[in-house]
Parts: structure tokens; C-alpha cells; sequence
């Protein structure tokens, strides 16, 4: 009997992040230019298998995507039990930059989706240098809200339930449908909280409106890319980020809703391999640091 | 908690039209649908409320019991309670149960971000059965050739 294995490699790195020592779960595929994974609030690095698992991808690029703190398989910090889980800007990107510095990553490329994708336009603004390119996925400076935050994480409603059916909405109705319930069940397996605490981030802390201009994409290209059915991070949201950042490459993906890489890989393959392209096409004098 | 807009004509304005007879008679047909989908029954089974759903100027009360549509009656009704509301303009549901909706009329709370759909009262058992309730009202697509929700 032949096992079909998968490229994909998980391990626990242990590493200091904002001052507390963390274990964080990574998996990896692929050897070449970093491309580090962002997930979207409330899921985990499972998003990114379709991509680990792409020969085109993988024999030009080391893709490596984390599950942040309290989600997936890293283990929240000490004493976690002892507050409400809020993720800010801050602390956010520190798990960004420690996760590169730890796995001595040169000059990665960083990829994310959704509180991933406003992390990048963070990344883009404050630490460009670091980043050879940066690609942020339904990402902008911001978008109004659509639900209040507080259904998620009480006790007489089942959270991971109301989690997925808050978010399957957001999921294209082309997606096929095994790959949409994939989607979904990720977010019926986070922790209490968590996608709550990650939406702090993205409503509360991390409004980048008024800062965008200063991003150089001359520095750091930057490639945004959002699907036509996402509503909560909506194509006019990016649209208007763009339209203040000189030099960006956007968007917008048809029949494709706010998880493109985990409800519809082969579609948003015909997005993102072209962006890859270009990446590794980037002239030495857009790379350096 | 009779409302004004029964007696005046719903969220789509004025007097019934051929958009909000298309959409009410699409509506009534619901409890055959529902209660024909045995998994979405399943999935209701610790659900039971009243509720108030405002197909453009006519309003239908749905009774559900068990995850089952009990009883889908259409309005208006004088002083009729309802433990929640969700009131959407007769286009608004037609364009909801497109087999392939266009974006933004894919979603309840797609439309609802777009304030073409309003969510009123208690909303505590909306919550708790989020899903159910999106596939129940995207049921209907079935009858446009689509798959629901």
C-alpha cells in the first residue's frame, strides 16, 4: 500500500514574543525566497495548505504559515486564563517579526488575509525594510463594521457555531462546496474568544486610515488582491486603500469571497501565481535593505 | 410589538407590488421546503420562536417548533408578537434567492451591511442558530434552480 504524504512539515518552535516565551506551531513546504502566511482571525495555518502543496509555488518559494498564539496547534501563553484576549497592532506584528527572526528568515516575503492582510499595510508602513515584498489578501486601512463583536463569546450561544455561520457568508457561492466547509470548520475550532479577541485588532486597533501615504512601495512592493463576494473587507475597501499608495499592484478576484487560498485554491492560483512571478522577477535594486 | 409598517406597507413602501406578490407567493412556499430538508430540521431541533419576516409590504409569521415550520402565516396581523424581526424589500429577496446571488445579495447579513435588510428585537435566537437561519431563508433558491445557502 503506497501512503500519498503530503510535502507539508509542522513543528513547535519556541521563541520570546513581546516579552513572554511562546511556543508557536509552523508548518512549512518548499525551499527558496521565505514567504511567510498570515491566517485570518479565528483560523489557523491550515488556510495555507493548497499553496504548501503546489509544485509551482514550493520549488521557487519556502512557504512557512504559524498559528498565532491561542489558535490552532501554539499554545496560548501563561496565563492566559487570566484575562480577555485582545490582539493589538503591536503585538501582532511582534509575532510577525519574532517568527521571521527566530527561523532566520532573510528578508521574507509576508503574505496574509484579512487581519493578515491589514497587518501587512501595518508591516508596509512601520517596518518595510524588513520585507522583500508583501502581499495582503481582502486588506485595508479599514472597513466598517458588520456585526457586533460581543454574540462571539458568550454562554448561551455555541461560539465555534456562530463563528462559522458569521463567516460563511463571506465565502463566495462559487467556492466549491468541500473546500467551503473546510473553511468553516477551522472556525469551529477556535478557542472561546479568540476570534473575538483577534477582531479587537481589527476594528478597535488597527485603524491605519490617515497613515497609508506613507507607504513606499518603491521600498517594499506591496500587491493587494480582494474577492468581488467579500463583504466584510469589502473591493471598494481596497480600492480606496490603493488609490492613496503609488506604485501598489491591486486586485479585485472574481468569484472569490474573503478566503481565497482556503475556499477556492485553483481560482485564486490563477491570481497569486502571477504576483509570485513578479516577486521573484524584483529587480535587486527593489530588494535591498 | 405590532408595528407601523405593517399597516403602512413594509419595507418596500407603499402598496403591494407585482415585485412583493412575486417574492410573497415565492415565500409561501417555504414550509414545504423546510420541512422537507430533514437535515435542516436536525439542525433546528433545539430551536422554537416566533418570528416576523417582511417580505417587501407583506409581512409572514413563522412559527417554529423543533426546527420545523409550524405554521407560515401572512400578515398583517394586529398586535401579533414576534420574538424577532428580519425585513428585507420584495428586490432585495428576489435577488437573495438568485441561484448564483450577486455579491452583496448573497448574504443576510451581506444585505444587511448594505441596509437593505433589517434585524430587529430579541436577536438571541437568530444568533444561536445563525446557519439554520441562513439556509431556511436561502431555501427558496431551490425554486430558482440553485442549492440554497
Amino acid at each position: 500500500m503506497t501512503v500519498e504524504l503530503e510535502p507539508i512539515q509542522g513543528r513547535y518552535a519556541r521563541m520570546e514574543i513581546g516579552g513572554r516565551r511562546q511556543r508557536l506551531y509552523f508548518e512549512e513546504s518548499g525551499a527558496g525566497i521565505p514567504l511567510v502566511c498570515l491566517h485570518t482571525a479565528g483560523a489557523d495555518g491550515r488556510q495555507w495548505r493548497h499553496l504548501m502543496c503546489d509544485p509551482e509555488i514550493t520549488r521557487h518559494f519556502r512557504v512557512l504559515a504559524f498559528d498565532m498564539p491561542w489558535h490552532g496547534k501554539s499554545t496560548p501563553p501563561e496565563g492566559w486564563e487570566g484575562a480577555e484576549y485582545r490582539l493589538t497592532t503591536v503585538g501582532y506584528a511582534e509575532i510577525v517579526r519574532a517568527f521571521c527572526r527566530t527561523l532566520e528568515l532573510e528578508r521574507p516575503v509576508v503574505m496574509g488575509c484579512s487581519i493578515g492582510g491589514r497587518l501587512v499595510l501595518h508591516l508596509a508602513i512601520e517596518h518595510a525594510a524588513e520585507f522583500r515584498a508583501l502581499v495582503g489578501l481582502e486588506a485595508a486601512d479599514f472597513q466598517a463594521p458588520w456585526y457586533d463583536t460581543d454574540w462571539l463569546d458568550r454562554p448561551d450561544i455555541h461560539g465555534s457555531r456562530l463563528c462559522a455561520a458569521l463567516v460563511s457568508g463571506l465565502i463566495a457561492p462559487q467556492s466549491p462546496a468541500v473546500f467551503r466547509h473546510e473553511t468553516l470548520w477551522h472556525y469551529m475550532q477556535g478557542g472561546p474568544g479568540v476570534f473575538k479577541g483577534d477582531l479587537h485588532f481589527y476594528r478597535v486597533d488597527g485603524d491605519l486610515r490617515g497613515r497609508i501615504g506613507r507607504i513606499d512601495t518603491k521600498r517594499c512592493p506591496l500587491f493587494l488582491l480582494t474577492g468581488e463576494y467579500d463583504y466584510s473587507c469589502e473591493p471598494a475597501d481596497t480600492l480606496r486603500t490603493a488609490a492613496q499608495i503609488p506604485g501598489v499592484e491591486v486586485a479585485i478576484m472574481k468569484e472569490v469571497g474573503h478566503f481565497p487560498m482556503s475556499e477556492n485554491p485553483a481560482r485564486f492560483r490563477g491570481y497569486i501565481l502571477p504576483v509570485l512571478e513578479k516577486i521573484r522577477a524584483l529587480p535587486p535594486s527593489s530588494v535591498q535593505a | 410589538m405590532a408595528d407601523d409598517r405593517e399597516k403602512s406597507g413594509g419595507s418596500g413602501g407603499g402598496a403591494a407590488s407585482d415585485a412583493d406578490a412575486h417574492a410573497a407567493a415565492t415565500f409561501a412556499q417555504l414550509p414545504a421546503l423546510a420541512n422537507a430538508d430533514a437535515w435542516l430540521v436536525q439542525r433546528g431541533r433545539h430551536l422554537s420562536t416566533e418570528c416576523l419576516i417582511e417580505i417587501g409590504a407583506v409581512p409572514f409569521y413563522a412559527s417554529i417548533a423543533a426546527g420545523r415550520i409550524a405554521a407560515l402565516e401572512r400578515g398583517p396581523q394586529l398586535m401579533r408578537p414576534w420574538r424577532f424581526a428580519i425585513r428585507a424589500s420584495a428586490r432585495s429577496w428576489l435577488g437573495f434567492w438568485q441561484p448564483v446571488p450577486l455579491p452583496g445579495s448573497h448574504d443576510l447579513l451581506a444585505l444587511a451591511k448594505r441596509g437593505e435588510l433589517r434585524l430587529e428585537g430579541d436577536l438571541a435566537p437568530l444568533m444561536a442558530n445563525l446557519q439554520y437561519f441562513k439556509d431556511l431563508l436561502a431555501a427558496p433558491r431551490r425554486l430558482f434552480g440553485g442549492v440554497g445557502s
